[in-house]
């Protein structure tokens, strides 16, 4: 069958990309980015096509990597039905992407340094996605941050962006500490990696009561999913983040590699069904996620910056569905989201492609009558995001909210008023950009065909995707877990058409009510506007003393003075110290050297005659 | 009367010994050190020829000839490599010859 | 009874020129000293039954070598010695050593050893010539063959040394 097919294309444009991309025409640069992801998605089309209906997981293994003592992990690769999902969602949005960058990346420099960084990304994400360990997960997982790093800081002569991607890496790191040490953990108690084998072994054991050795390991995975997919408290490089080019917001930041922490969590179901004290933990720091970033997100005037708040929130969404135990929920809502965000993402690179780089939404305006397909074709997407009924985000958001009703009301509720305050941003962003008049100083004008046909296939997915039924798909290994509700659906649905008509009102038919709210609002609207000073209170509790201490006790202390002075200059004072002791002895004259030997055997003659003669 | 024990032999053999290397390390004179190592092999040879006489062997006989052989041989290249030193150096102390040292 | 007192006669005079040797002043005083020690050395040997050795002796350490050393005192004109302040460990620490040293070596020879024979002249005659050129000739054959090289490297590297620089 060759899985290993699917990660391998992208692997190769990113060689050929990286390594000869310099000296390729725009034209076969390109080709190969795009045709290797499009030989990925041919691939995964052609897996599933043999595989169908995978009713059983199809394992592939390659390698033994790891063999010690009872350890023994191979290189190994599987699919069942959540695989099939994320394999399509992952190679076809990442392919439509690709189009798209052709077009928005034509005027930048470093051309064919994107593309390759672009591919080894689809790598590393199919790895991760592929993966039948957690090891294997884990190599992937560290190889996306990578990428995200790598392509957070692409325009990298610029302080901005290098600041970003480094935090963007750094605080992933933190998560991946947790990660690793979640395996480390897991290698104790199971003895293997192996999804399936950890599986059965914790087959028809009861749920573990309290905390012990399974929460311990979900709750570790978890640290490692919030910081990979930005949730509190490690959510900070997100907004950050979008420093890099806007297909990167698309692609990483929204569509794939931030919800390889829904998706981990969703493989180790098995763990997650057996610690429900961690199960908890995960569904409440995901709502309280979501409403925390809503917030954050009413206020932000980038356009990119409101996508990026809106997508850490839509996660919390997703962590909300998976965390209640309704796996299969958080997945729909990942593939919806994965269609409406990157059509978001992409339309709003479209805006600012039109725009000449403008990103601030004071500076926009009227632009429906210069960009009308990204006009209709974000349209579709802010309704699908805004859980508008029939769009793709009304059923997958709905779907998690009615599963969080069954475990605990009051995280309906709070969902419900985060889905309002969704709509609104999304909605305010979209009047203030399309609606009113232009307040910039550009010409704006339509983006080239190349950037609006994905748009235009991400609005169609994010219209009508919501009728692919994947709870459905998957509700063989991950039971629904919701009853269908028609009067809570109307509920949530409608604190979304609320949002959409008080952005109306507010940016549209009176504009000068935003800023009346605005000012009323006085100190509570800066505390929102500043992030809840969230990154300050980083940066002084813990950057600064963590540099205090590399500086000081590290590097001081520790390097110049224990090694430079005490080891490394202390062993040549020691050995010059005996040295010259020892010189004194050479002193050239016979009579002295004449006695030493004296003194020697008279010393040999002592032992050997006194202690060992007699014989 | 009674006859001699060996032990005074090897006693006297002691002090011969002792006496050269005195001579070795008191004395100035290149010449006069180069006795006092004649006068230690001699003293050595004296002790080989009384243990050869207590185990009635003469095996001591021959490295006492051996040993008289190297000391002739020694003697020769000594003393030629003394007459170099004056040449060079024209002091016959040996404290003045100490130039190899650190 | 004869062998005591010539025993006694010889170590005295052995001891002797072996204290002269060290003190005299002039190194030809003491190579001179140096051939009494060896003569009652020889006399010794022959108390012992060593003929052999005692002729070899007199012959090639009387006759020979300190020949040598009288040529090369007297060709070097050396003088007395004059007092020298280097090598104070030597004149420290070599007097306390040698007292050390020749008191383990006795008390050694007195105590650990096992018990020794006593000489009596005449009662070992397995000291002669022949004896020692069987000897010599099959269980030491490689020694001997070896020392005729060593003597035949000692010619060369005395001539070497004491040769006249070409010019």
């Amino acid at each position: 069958m060759n899985l290993w097919l699917i990660p391998f294309f992208p692997l190769i444009g990113f060689f050929l990309n990286g390594l000869l991309g310099r000296r390729l025409s725009k034209p076969l640069v390109n080709l190969i980015a795009v045709g290797s992801v499009a030989a990925s998605f041919v691939c995964v089309l052609v897996v599933l096509s043999k595989l169908w209906p995978i009713d059983n997981t199809y394992t592939e293994h390659y390698f033994t990597w790891i063999q010690s003592g009872f350890l023994q992990i191979g290189f190994d690769q599987m699919l069942d039905r959540l695989t099939a999902v994320m394999l399509l969602i992952v190679t076809g949005v990442g392919l439509i992407i690709h189009i798209y960058s052709i077009g928005y990346m034509a005027h930048e420099g470093g051309y064919y340094r994107f593309f390759s960084y672009l591919n080894l990304f689809m790598f590393f994400m199919l790895l991760l996605v592929l993966a039948a360990n957690l090891l294997v997960v884990f190599v992937g997982w560290e190889g996306v941050g990578l990428c995200s790093y790598l392509l957070v800081g692409f325009y990298f002569r610029e302080d901005w962006a290098t600041n970003a991607g480094n935090k963007a890496f750094i605080v992933n790191r933190v998560g991946d500490f947790g990660f690793s040490l979640g395996i480390f953990l897991a290698v104790a108690t199971f003895h293997t990696l192996d999804f399936g084998k950890m599986a059965a072994a914790l087959q028809g054991m009861p749920a573990e009561v309290g905390f012990g050795a399974l929460t311990l390991i979900a709750l570790l995975l978890f640290v490692g999913a919030t910081g990979k997919s930005a949730q509190i408290p490690l959510y900070v490089w997100l907004p950050d983040a979008m420093a890099g080019p806007t297909p990167v917001s698309a692609l990483i930041h929204a569509a794939t590699m931030v919800t390889a922490g829904v998706y981990m969590i969703a493989r180790m179901s098995f763990l997650y069904n057996h610690a429900p004290a961690a199960s908890e933990v995960v569904a409440v720091i995901g709502v309280a996620t979501a409403v925390f970033a809503a917030t954050i997100g009413l206020t932000q005037n980038d356009i990119k910056k409101v996508y990026a708040y809106s997508t850490i929130s839509q996660l919390g969404y997703m962590f909300l569905g998976v965390g209640v135990g309704a796996y299969s929920t958080g997945i729909f809502h990942l593939m919806t989201h994965a269609f409406f965000k990157a059509l978001l993402f992409l339309g709003a690179g479209s805006v600012i492609h039109g725009l000449g780089g403008e990103q601030d939404l004071r500076h926009m305006g009227g632009l429906r009558k210069a960009m009308p397909i990204t006009f209709v074709t974000l349209l579709c997407g802010s309704l699908s995001i805004s859980g508008f009924p029939g769009f793709a985000g009304f059923f997958s958001k709905d779907s998690i909210l009615l599963a969080a009703y069954g475990h605990a009301p009051w995280m309906f509720w709070v969902g419900a008023i985060t889905a309002g305050m969704t709509a609104f941003y999304v909605f305010r962003a979209f009047f203030l950009a399309f609606f009113g008049t232009y307040r910039g100083h550009h010409h704006p004008h339509e983006s080239p065909a190349v950037m609006t046909l994905p748009l235009v296939v991400l609005a169609l997915l994010a219209t009508f995707g919501g009728f692919i039924n994947i709870p459905e798909f998957l509700s063989r290994s991950y039971p629904l877990g919701y009853q269908e509700n028609v009067g809570r659906m109307a509920i949530s649905a409608g604190f979304g058409i609320l949002g959409i008509l008080l952005a109306y009102v507010m940016y549209v038919a009176k504009p000068a009510l935003a800023d009346t709210v605005k000012n009323a609002f006085g100190a509570v609207y800066t505390l929102i506007f500043n992030k809840y000073y969230i990154d300050e209170i980083y940066q002084a509790a813990i950057v600064k003393p963590l540099e205090g201490i590399s500086r000081f006790v590290l590097w001081h202390g520790v390097d110049e003075g224990v090694i430079d002075f005490g080891m490394v200059n202390g062993m040549a004072h020691l050995v010059r110290g005996w040295g010259s002791l020892f010189r004194r002895m050479q002193s050239g004259s016979i009579r002295n050297y004449a006695t030493w030997v004296l003194a020697g055997s008279l010393l040999v003659i002592f032992v050997l005659g006194l202690v060992g003669g007699g014989r | 009367m009674g006859h001699v024990p060996l032990s005074w032999y090897l006693i006297l053999s002691v002090i011969l010994f002792a006496l050269g290397v005195a001579g070795f390390v008191y004395r100035k004179s290149v010449i006069t050190v180069f006795l006092s190592i004649e006068l230690m092999l001699n003293a050595v040879n004296l002790s080989f020829v009384a243990f050869s006489y207590q185990m009635h062997r003469i095996d001591g006989h021959i490295y006492s000839f051996f040993v008289m052989v190297v000391a002739a041989a020694e003697a020769a290249v000594g003393l030629a490599i003394i007459l170099t030193i004056f040449k060079n150096r024209g002091t016959l102390q040996i404290d003045e010859v100490d130039s190899m040292k650190l | 009874m004869v062998d005591t007192v010539l025993f006694i006669i010889c170590a005295i005079v052995a001891i002797v020129c072996g204290f002269n040797v060290v003190l005299q002043r002039h190194p030809i005083s003491s190579a001179l000293s140096l051939i009494g020690v060896m003569s009652s050395l020889a006399v010794l040997y022959l108390l012992l039954g060593a003929e052999f050795i005692a002729m070899a002796q007199m012959i090639v350490y009387g006759g020979a070598v300190m020949v040598l050393f009288t040529f090369v005192i007297m060709l070097l004109n050396a003088g007395t010695e004059k007092a020298s302040s280097k090598s104070w460990f030597a004149q420290i620490a070599g007097l306390p050593l040698l007292l050390a040293f020749v008191g383990v070596l006795a008390f050694l020879i007195r105590a650990v050893l096992p018990p020794l024979a006593a000489v009596a002249f005449g009662s070992w005659v397995g000291g002669t010539a022949e004896h020692i050129g069987q000897l010599l000739f099959t269980t030491y054959l490689l020694p001997f063959e070896v020392i005729s090289v060593l003597i035949l490297i000692a010619i060369l590297g005395a001539v070497a040394l004491a040769q006249k620089e070409i010019d």
